[in-house]
């Protein structure tokens, strides 16, 4: 028993041994299996290497030859992202409230809780192949993809933010005889306003870069403009398109970050 | 006299404040009008959108469970190439987080090689990393799985390492007292302080992964992407619907999973 005193071993996270081995032996076991089991091509991989090569040496120096293209597209992304914000928005509003437990009835609730799930739940890629499919290619089904997107993000929040109202204010204007519209906008919107600013800067900054990726499958602005570079095995502009959005990204969450903390 | 008047009258803002917030509506309806009339949109297009959507959303209907097999495969694919990244970004990660925190990172240099993989793995998007790997590897899981893997590791290496920066340094001063290595100043030290932020921080990162994976096939890297486009290429909408419910079914999935681990683990 003294001799155990000398010896002593960092206790372990799950405490019972045989379901720490077992998950063990679990995770070892799923590991092992899906890698074996899963269509990898190992050749193809392999000759990757050297066709890393070829790339990177053809992207290598970054060609900025283009630049009014890479401008245009950057513009368009732009556009894009303003639209799709004040779109979302508009329509995160009155869907927050729609999702907000303590002030819509059952119903409503249910239904503005489930048009958020699936907004959601959808890559915006996905959204994005389905809009480019409905109205055509270009900065449109870009709009809309952006829309869908942002909805889900600032209602879901939003209504979390109107679900920790203090609930007084309701209860003093609906005892005043208030009616509906004015209880919403004289109690509660006060309340959610700095919120709803912050996600609305937030949100513009998001949409910037969601709008990179949604123009890869035809939704418009600089990620078609990437796509096509990469399609015509351009890989010096596909670098320095590349580069730019990165750039772009890095001054829009710095900005979005000092208008944020100036406001807040 | 006047003073009861503005006693009677009330009013939220000073109307400097009130002059301020005119300006910001005014600068933001100035912004969205710009971008209105310069965008490079058919309107005819627009104004026939809701009809078109319409169609395509009825065509969608009823959902056509003949290839389900497949696409329940497909989703297993899924599953295993973000479990799989995640996994080994999950251990790739540790390092980066190590050097890029600021009290544990050796010096000034390795803490700049830290935040420069950190950066510019967080800020290309899963897509693009995929892009790149398909035209490396070629089409198939393996790209996907890379690429999935190289966007994580900026997000799991940020995160671990502010809660890096956010330990207590008492027990490793007292380790360093007793004349401990650097190693056991790691295990004994650091490691049991971030154990729970880690496993918050992987469970997220492979919800979010589960997510991204879906759209990994419409790139070429495999998973039930490549199902859904090539029944969007083929027009075949009543599968697509059925790829969209079970994509749905997935990410529900995920959620429900990972809560549930949160809820054990923390």
């Amino acid at each position: 028993m003294t001799a155990n005193l000398d010896y002593w071993r960092k206790p372990s996270m799950i405490k019972t041994p045989s379901l720490r081995y077992g998950i063990y032996i679990a995770a070892i076991t799923y590991f092992v299996l899906t890698v074996a089991t899963l269509p990898i091509d190992w050749q193809r991989a392999a000759e990757g290497i050297e066709r890393a090569g070829r790339i990177f040496s053809g992207a290598f120096p970054p060609n900025f030859d283009r630049s009014e293209l890479l401008i245009t597209g950057f513009l368009e992304s732009l556009k894009i992202a303003i639209l799709a914000s004040a779109g979302g928005m508009l329509l995160s509003v009155p869907l927050a409230f729609m999702a907000a437990g303590n002030i819509s009835p059952k119903p409503i609730y249910y239904l503005g809780r489930g048009i958020i799930i699936i907004a959601r739940s959808f890559h915006p890629v996905i959204v994005a192949i389905i809009f480019v499919k409905a109205v055509g290619f270009g900065p449109f089904a870009g709009a809309l993809t952006l829309i869908v997107y942002s909805i889900g993000f600032v209602a879901k929040l939003l209504a979390e933010r109107i679900e920790e109202i203090d609930f007084g204010q309701v209860e003093a204007l609906r005892a005043a005889g208030a009616p509906f519209l004015s209880t919403m906008f004289y109690a509660i919107t006060p309340q959610i306003m700095p919120r709803m600013v912050g996600l609305g800067i937030y949100q513009l900054d998001s949409n910037l870069r969601a709008s990179a990726v949604v123009g890869i499958v035809g939704a418009g602005g600089i990620g078609s403009t990437l796509a096509n570079a990469f399609g015509r095995y351009d890989y010096d502009f596909a670098l320095a398109i590349t580069m730019v959005i990165v750039g772009v990204i890095l001054i829009s969450e710095a900005f979005s970050g000092v208008i944020r903390k100036q406001l807040l | 006299m006047i003073n009861q008047n503005t006693l009677d009258s009330w009013s939220r803002y000073t109307p400097v404040q009130r002059m301020k917030r005119y300006g910001a509506f005014l600068a933001i309806t100035l912004v969205v009008v710009w971008a209105l009339r310069s965008i490079d949109v058919i309107w005819e297009w627009v104004w026939d959108a809701p009809v078109q959507l319409l169609d395509l959303f009825g065509r969608m209907i009823p959902p056509d469970p003949t290839n389900l097999p497949s696409i329940l495969e497909a989703i297993w694919q899924t599953i295993n190439i973000a479990t799989i990244a995640t996994f080994i970004a999950v251990f790739l990660s540790l390092p980066v987080a190590y050097i890029a925190a600021q009290n544990t990172t050796p010096n000034r240099f390795t803490l700049w090689i830290g935040r420069f993989i950190l950066v510019s793995s967080r800020s290309v998007n899963t897509i693009i990393w995929a892009l790149l790997f398909v035209a490396i590897f070629g089409p198939g899981i393996i790209a996907g799985i890379i690429a999935i893997m190289f966007r994580s590791i900026g997000f799991l290496g940020k995160l671990l390492g502010e809660a890096i920066e956010e330990i207590d340094p008492n027990p490793i001063e007292a380790l360093e007292a007793c004349g401990a290595s650097r190693f056991k100043i790691v295990l004994y030290g650091i490691v049991p302080q971030v154990l729970p932020a880690f496993f918050a921080i992987s469970i997220l990162r492979w919800d979010i992964n589960l997510r991204e994976s879906t759209v990994l096939g419409l790139v070429g890297a495999g998973g039930i992407g490549i199902i859904l486009q090539g029944a969007i290429d083929t027009f075949q909408w009543t599968e697509v619907s059925m790829v969209l419910l079970t994509i749905l079914a997935l990410v529900i999935f995920g959620e429900v999973v990972s809560t549930f681990l949160r809820r054990r683990i923390l």
